[in-house]
């Protein structure tokens, strides 16, 4: 049996883990301290299945993949920059902010009401792929929401493998407690499916990929609709840095056998 | 007046999970703080009657359950359909549910069938001046917030580690049976197994005292200009064994696997501790040739004591993010200790 999929990747940006960060009180709520500075890079659960997308698209000719991005434009043009040289994808961008202080329930109605307008979808082929959780809010409830509003009943998170079988079903792998894998098997398209880290190395970097992709993204980015997103759904008390910074001991010229002993009284204690 | 809702779902044995009873304890609080309030239970799961029973003492109103065969797998359709209907049998204004795999993937989707609210990862409860603030972390452990919503019904997935595990007397409870209906269509995807490590690599040990975590040190060349990646295997095993520990591991190392470089055997993504790894929970955590680098260590929010080893002095448990840094071979170090460890 032939299949092919249309499969919409939700992801977004967050800002590079390497930053540090810092709350502030903004306008509609908490903010990042100078958040449209800093630099960002694709939420990193959501890159992962946007990698798993592209080689199941691969597997499966007559596939396609959509990156669909909500986040403030200009960030994600400069995101793209990268991101689009590593895998052929179409780019739906809704413009709008991409702070983990929104509340989830905002994120999936832009992100499901975009989907819905994808010109083309066949929906009886559709999978949405995205991270288990984002880097930002970490909630792990949007891809969920994204399903109930599409009207697809087969989700899956913390999805590490999907294998499509001969007749068109999946079998899939999902992180559960203690290092396990729950099994199921799935009839097969539509599906939504939260990934962790896959199975997959990041792509290199291909130009080719990049120009192609890019003669798309360009006007993608240019008629981004505004999301209208609700900020009063949540009342925030406090937004703080964890106070503990420890006084590290710093232990030099200690002999094995010393910091081995103490070591095992310290396991042991 | 709220209408506190403990939801929990049964394991395959039909017992409640640790993080259940821990979630207990939350709502029981909660429930306290809260004058005026109700609390009841909802259980879902294929034989319910023995986790109610479990509970029969710790003082909910009433007990509701969805049960059979159908419900035995944790399956999101089947599963968002039980939970948001015992939620409206309840008619509950605040849900207080474990965060199991199983809840952490359909709760958001009855979430949505109810118009409720959900947060998870709820890692603190209070109730202040009559209303009820929780606790959770925003961008992956790096920074912690304390919130209230007024919308109802308010969803609350309680993280493991964050209330103490609730003890009682087991009795007889009545269990008021929510029925349902499945479609063809909530039964698309059926679970056909758990597939776990084999027994050596079974290294996530999520009730472990100690934590030890490996990174790409172990696989890189050493002294004497080689590598000894065997050897490490040994040691890591050595150490989890002696002091029956769970193991994790930085990112570089678990990557090595895909990227075609010399890897640990037993070493897996699961293993992976971070920013886009797990956040275990766990007493002690020592840490051997891992850098210590932020996307690394933000996993390592809920691991109390902090020990490092490390050749490098100026690596990233040197900024005040271990308790104690060792600079000394791991090799060296792990072997001393596992053999100090085996002699008891
Ligand atoms: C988007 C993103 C997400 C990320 N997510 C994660 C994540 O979830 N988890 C994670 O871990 N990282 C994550 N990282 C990567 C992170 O920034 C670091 O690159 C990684 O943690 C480094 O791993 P490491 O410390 O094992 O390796 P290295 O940086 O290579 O460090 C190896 C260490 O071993 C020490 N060493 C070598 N030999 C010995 C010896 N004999 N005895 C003692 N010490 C020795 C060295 O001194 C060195 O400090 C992420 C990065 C990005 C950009």
């Amino acid at each position: 049996m032939s299949v092919a999929f249309n499969i919409v990747v939700c992801g977004s940006l967050v800002p590079d883990p390497l930053q540090t960060l810092e709350p502030i009180q903004g306008a509609t709520g908490p903010a990042l301290k100078n958040e449209m500075m800093l630099p960002s890079v694709l939420d990193p659960w959501a890159g992962h299945s946007l990698y798993e997308a592209a080689d199941l698209a691969k597997k499966t000719p007559g596939s396609k993949v959509y990156l669909l991005s909500l986040g403030p434009k200009a960030k994600l043009q400069q995101l793209m920059m990268t991101i689009a040289q590593k895998v052929p994808f179409e780019l739906v961008c809704v413009d709008g902010s991409a702070s983990g202080f929104l509340d989830s329930g905002e994120v999936a109605a832009a992100l499901a009401g975009a989907i819905e307008k994808i010109p083309g979808l066949d929906k009886t082929k559709l999978l949405v792929f995205g991270g288990c959780s984002s880097a930002s809010r970490d909630a792990g409830t949007t891809m969920q929401m994204i399903a109930e509003r599409l009207g697809v009943t087969d989700v899956f998170l913390g999805v590490d493998e999907l294998k499509v079988q001969p007749d068109g079903s999946f079998k899939i792998l999902e992180r559960i407690e203690g290092g396990q894998y729950q099994v199921s098997a799935c009839a097969g398209a539509p599906a939504v499916l939260g990934w962790a880290t896959g199975n997959l190395p990041e792509p290199p970097n291909n130009p080719q990929v990049g120009m192609a992709n890019m003669r798309a993204i360009m006007p993608a980015l240019q008629k981004a609709q505004a999301a209208a997103l609700k900020t009063d759904a949540i009342k925030f008390a406090s937004v703080e840095l964890p106070k503990q910074q420890r006084q590290t001991r710093i232990v030099k010229d200690m002999p094995v056998e010393e910091i081995a002993k103490e070591v095992v009284a310290w396991i042991r204690g | 007046m709220e209408k506190i809702l403990y939801l929990a779902h049964v394991d395959p044995n039909g017992a409640l999970p640790k993080v259940a009873l821990e979630a207990l304890n939350g709502a029981l609080q909660t429930a306290k703080g809260m004058p005026g309030s109700t609390l009841v239970i909802g259980l879902i799961g294929e034989n319910i009657q023995a986790a109610a029973d479990s509970l029969a003492a710790c003082g909910a109103s009433k007990i509701f359950g969805v049960s059979g065969k159908d419900f035995g797998m944790a399956r999101y359709a089947t599963d968002v359909k039980a939970a948001e209907a015992i939620a409206k049998a309840a008619a509950a204004t605040i849900i207080i549910a474990p965060a199991t795999s199983r809840f952490a993937r359909a709760l958001p989707g009855a979430a949505f069938r109810l118009k409720a609210a959900i947060d998870t990862h709820v890692s603190g409860m209070t109730v202040t001046g009559g209303a009820l603030q929780v606790q959770r972390w925003y961008y992956r452990q790096r920074m912690v917030a304390t919130l209230s919503r007024t919308a109802r019904p308010w969803i609350l997935v309680v993280d493991s580690g964050v209330f103490p595990v609730w003890q009682g007397t087991k009795g007889s409870a009545k269990v008021e049976a929510v029925a349902l209906t499945l479609t063809d269509k909530e039964k698309r995807t059926q679970v056909t197994g758990v597939q776990a490590p084999s027994a050596d690599a079974q290294t996530i040990r999520p009730d472990a005292a100690v934590l030890f975590v490996a990174g790409a040190g172990w696989t890189k060349k050493q002294a004497d200009g080689q590598t000894h990646v065997k050897d490490a295997e040994q040691l890591i095993l050595g150490f989890l064994k002696n002091a029956k520990a769970s193991l994790g591991s930085s990112k570089s190392l678990v990557d090595q696997g895909s990227e075609g470089e010399q890897v640990l055997s037993f070493m897996s993504h699961l293993n992976q501790v971070g920013q886009t790894g797990s956040t275990p929970r766990h007493p002690k955590g020592f840490s051997t040739c891992c850098h210590g680098e932020e996307p690394h260590v933000v996993g390592w929010r809920f691991i109390n004591e902090r020990r490092a080893v490390n050749i490098d002095a100026n690596c990233g448990w040197a900024q005040g993010k271990a308790d104690v840094l060792y600079v000394a071979d791991a090799f060296a170090v792990v072997a001393k200790v596992n053999e100090l460890l085996a002699k008891g």
